[in-house]
């Protein structure tokens, strides 16, 4: 393993790191716009150069592998003089549009300037102009005049997607970021090239214009949206939502996770997150009376749930869980099933339509928290009856209780007949975030926190153990899904601790403690990136 | 003056093109020579031959050769640059005209040395004449059994792709030529690595100019000490100057490369006509910096025009009497580089597109006290900062012309132009 000293600070790094990365290792940023760890290098921006010993001129570090004994210099005063020329040289024929501009707040041309500029400028004649607010496709849109050519974008849909939709076209000061003819920018991970696009070139047409982003708040997370379980940051905005059309979540941006996601999403999990703001959410407990769901409290609703379980014996109840439960929720429920000794639960309900996993991030598997329903055990117990049998039992009159978590059953791959016959024979009670058919005919409705809203653990597809964290309050009086559970618990009169449980935590370290291949798993210990079951 | 004729030998006979006067003048002998010799054997006699590539680089042929990585079992590729488009230089044009074979000959020597099976010449889009010439000899030189597989019984193959460009400046950046070529925008490439070890199509590759290819045949024929003789200490030969502007011979001029540059301009080319004064010259393509009247007592080889600040390049010498607005002549030049930068690098992009624009205003009587000194500082914060040389190559006429010549840009600038 080379050795090298940078900034007079000794490392050791892996054959074939870069001085960028390798003085990142010691606590140095060599500024770099076209440069991504994702992607291959493109040398162009030249930015991030600087001196090494017995080299007579500085070198650019993204190209330069780290070598034994090699003796780096990132702050001297040649190198300060070259990004300062550097950075004039990105700016000469920039818009300095920023109190327009999107990227005002997270741009790296404001970023270094700041901090590598500052020199007075001396361009006073005319810039190139170049097209603006080109849509290159339904979520990105371009202004050219505002591109620095890092080339990033093409990169990125060259290695990344193999979908090859963008070039540089034309030479010189005319060059620019373009589609090729009849291409269009809309491939599943199109999203991305505006998270790599250091500058305002490239921005997000759902986002644009709606917030600034200094009043955004950020909040780290997973992706609900398959069973990937891609680690995303959302960003809220919520002092001063007339500025996002009354959105609280302004934006999905992807959070590097070397083992699951890297540092991508796709466009499904990037602008997936309508449906929590969303009208149909369920904000109030409800209760039928009659013909139509009227508003009640919870105090009411838990109490006529509890009363509804124990006028049912456990052969009588079906319970369909959900995979979009967090391992929490799922966890109280499997504790409340044991409890009522029934053993119809299956939290597999097979979509209308299956998905493909795209080899790339996208699993065909729509849920975040399959693996984890299925390590909880939210499955027929011995003698239970599974999905399709608790369909057919409900609508032959032998299961009289329908307990349903998030789904729309009228959306699944079961005969729409089967199960309309079977949730209006059966007494239906519905928990989830939204309203959907199958909610409207439920007898009770327990509107849960989506999971913007409360804090939690997802399992994915390869046994990843992942938090999500709350970044807003639950809309109305919706609470989170264990919330509900534990406060059923008490409304049955069950005495055990965990029925008192006040933050999703304290259900993980119950999980953890009962399930050997959770063993030793913390909040705390699952940090940002996870852990694997059974690890 | 009278010296040794080397490329230019044939050229006043009728149809030296063809593969009947260039082997009755000796032609394709050298390669029988050289397919008897160690491939080794074969560098080792061009590094003794001080032979330095003759298309603007000046590096020295045989070491680039040896960069070759040895027993390698990947395809090494031979590619020859016939882009030759840098301002002021013609040279090319008329060897692949005049004498293809040699070229061809030259290649074959080279791929031998190299153990290379398949050569590619990059031809100047706009050389139609020359691509066709030179595509006749290929196919001559293929009926004959000169390539193709087992070349005149050697057991060695050997095949040219003949490929032309689309008229892009940058293209005859070697790197910038092998994008091109493997069929991706002509943007060169960042090194390391060098195309010795990863080049055309990922694989080891050689990148030589025609004349320095119509060069080797000769050297193997006659010996390195016998061409090393021609030249100076460090560089050996004699090359194609190509002489325009203000002489009364315009042409392409084969001299010794120790020729000085006062002689080459009034020996061989006749020196000023009409009875004006000479002012300036550029001796090595215009991305050379310009030399003064008082500065062309100096010797044209590389080592010597690089001492004097200038260099040798692609031997392209543009001679401007004293009619010539030096200022008029760095706003040209600017277009070119504005109009020439393929836009990769930043301070290449940004910078040439700027300095044409002060450029311009200057000789449109708007210039600004302060441009000459912006100009200068820009060029000389681009310098070195960029992929290829090609913002190295600006720079050259940006810093002399007005370093040279300030007075003449400064009276162009109004009094009352901004300080």
């Amino acid at each position: 393993m080379p050795r090298l000293t940078i900034d007079g600070k000794e490392v050791e790094v892996p054959p074939g790191t870069n001085l960028i990365e390798a003085a990142r290792l010691v606590g140095v940023e060599i500024p770099h716009y076209c440069y991504h760890p994702g992607l291959s290098i493109a040398g162009q921006c030249r930015l991030c150069m600087v001196d090494i010993d017995k080299v007579p001129r500085p070198q650019i570090s993204c190209n330069m592998a780290a070598a034994d004994g090699m003796v780096v210099h990132t702050q001297t005063e040649r190198v300060l003089e070259t990004r300062k020329s550097i950075m004039e040289f990105h700016l000469v024929n920039h818009p300095l549009d920023c109190p327009v501009c999107d990227q005002a707040g997270e741009c790296w041309l404001q970023i270094y300037y700041m901090k590598h500029g500052l020199y007075d400028p001396r361009m006073t004649d005319e810039k190139v102009h170049k097209p603006k607010a080109v849509p290159l496709g339904p979520h990105v849109i371009l202004d050219a005049e505002r591109c620095i050519l890092c080339s990033r974008c093409v990169r990125f849909c060259d290695e990344v997607t193999s979908t090859g939709e963008l070039g540089i076209f034309h030479r010189g000061d005319h060059s620019e970021i373009g589609l090729f003819p009849g291409a269009t920018l809309e491939n599943k991970y199109s999203g991305n090239v505006i998270d790599i696009c250091p500058v305002g070139a490239l921005t997000d047409r759902d986002f644009r214009f709606q917030v600034r982003v200094w009043y955004l708040d950020t909040t780290r997370s997973v992706c609900p949206g398959c069973a990937r379980g891609c680690n995303i940051e959302i960003h809220t905005n919520r002092h001063r939502t007339h500025h996002n059309r009354g959105r609280r979540v302004a934006r999905i941006k992807p959070r590097f996770n070397a083992d699951v996601n890297r540092w991508w999403i796709c466009d499904d999990g990037r602008y997936g997150f309508s449906a929590i703001d969303d009208d149909s959410r369920l904000t109030t407990p409800l209760a039928r009376e009659g013909d139509r769901l009227a508003e009640t409290t919870w105090d009411a609703v838990l109490a006529a749930l509890a009363q509804t379980l124990q006028r049912y014996r456990p052969e009588e109840i079906g319970i369909l869980p959900s995979p979009q439960m967090s391992n929490e929720e799922l966890f109280v429920l499997g504790q409340l099933a044991a409890h009522l000794g029934t053993v119809n639960v299956d939290f597999r309900v097979p979509p209308a339509t299956p998905g493909n996993d795209d080899g790339l991030l996208i699993r065909g598997d729509k849920n975040p928290n399959s693996q984890g329903a299925a390590l909880g055990g939210l499955v027929p117990g011995a003698g239970g009856l599974d999905g399709a049998g608790i369909i057919a039992g409900a609508a032959a009159g032998r299961v009289k209780l329908l307990w349903v978590f998030h789904h729309d059953l009228y959306q699944s791959a079961w005969a729409e007949t089967d199960v309309h016959k079977a949730l209006t024979a059966a007494t239906l009670i519905f928990q989830g975030t939204n309203t959907n058919r199958t909610s409207a005919g439920a007898t009770l409705v327990l509107p849960s926190a989506a999971y913007a809203e409360c804090d939690g653990t997802f399992t994915n597809f390869e046994g990843r153990v992942q938090r999500f964290r709350q970044a807003l309050d639950p809309l109305g009086e919706a609470l989170p899904g264990w919330e509900i559970l534990t406060r059923l618990g008490r409304a049955l009169g069950l005495p055990d601790q965990l029925y008192q449980a006040e933050r999703a935590e304290q259900v993980f370290t119950r999980l953890a403690a009962s399930r050997p291949s959770f063993g030793g798993m913390t909040y705390r210990g699952l940090g940002d990136a996870g852990r694997m079951v059974g690890a | 003056m009278t010296s040794e004729k080397i490329f230019t030998r044939n050229f006043h006979l009728k149809d030296p093109h063809t593969l009947g006067v260039y082997r009755q003048t000796g032609g394709y002998t050298a390669v029988t020579k050289a397919f008897a010799m160690e491939p080794s054997a074969i560098t080792e006699e061009v590094k003794k031959s001080n032979l330095r590539g003759l298309g603007g680089a000046g590096f020295p042929t045989g070491t680039k050769w040896s960069f070759i990585p040895k027993g390698s079992a990947a395809p090494k590729y031979l590619v020859i640059n016939a882009d030759e488009g840098e301002p002021g230089t013609f040279k090319d044009r008329y060897l692949l005209e005049r004498d293809p074979h040699a070229v061809i000959e030259g290649m074959l020597i080279a791929a031998r040395a190299i153990d290379s099976h398949r050569g590619f010449i990059y031809i100047r889009g706009e050389y139609v004449q020359p691509w066709r010439v030179f595509s006749a000899a290929v196919r001559e030189a293929y009926g004959a059994g000169l390539l193709g597989k087992n070349v005149l019984g050697s057991g060695f193959d050997f095949d040219i792709v003949v490929h032309r460009g689309a008229g892009a400046y940058i293209c005859g950046e070697e790197t910038g030529l092998l994008s091109s070529l493997e069929g991706k925008k002509g943007w060169p490439k960042i090194k390391p690595p060098f195309p010795a070890i990863k080049g055309a199509f990922g694989q080891p590759t050689i990148v030589n100019n025609v004349e320095t290819m119509a060069a080797i045949p000769h050297i193997i024929n006659r010996g390195a000490a016998w061409f090393a003789g021609l030249g100076t200490k460090s560089q050996g030969g004699t090359r194609l100057f190509s002489v325009s502007g203000h002489v009364v011979k315009p042409g392409v001029v084969e001299a010794p490369v120790s020729i000085t540059l006062r002689s080459l301009i009034y020996d061989e080319c006749g020196g000023i006509p009409n009875g004006r004064r000479l002012k300036a010259v550029v001796p090595g393509g215009s991305s050379a910096a310009v030399l003064t009247a008082d500065q062309i007592d100096v010797s044209m080889d590389v080592e010597s025009l690089a001492k004097a600040g200038t260099m040798a390049g692609s031997a392209g010498v543009i001679v401007m009497d004293d009619t010539v607005s030096i200022p008029d002549a760095l706003m040209v030049v600017a277009r070119f580089y504005a109009h020439e930068s393929c836009g990769q690098c930043t301070p290449c992009r940004e910078s040439t597109g700027w300095i044409y624009k002060m450029s311009h205003r200057i000789v449109s009587g708007k210039g600004r006290k302060e441009d000459l000194d912006t100009i200068l500082d820009v060029a000389k914060r681009g310098a070195g900062t960029t992929i290829c040389a090609f913002y190295d190559g600006a720079v050259g006429p940006y810093i002399s012309y007005i370093e040279k010549f300030r007075d003449e840009f400064e009276a162009l600038i109004p009094r009352d132009g901004h300080a």
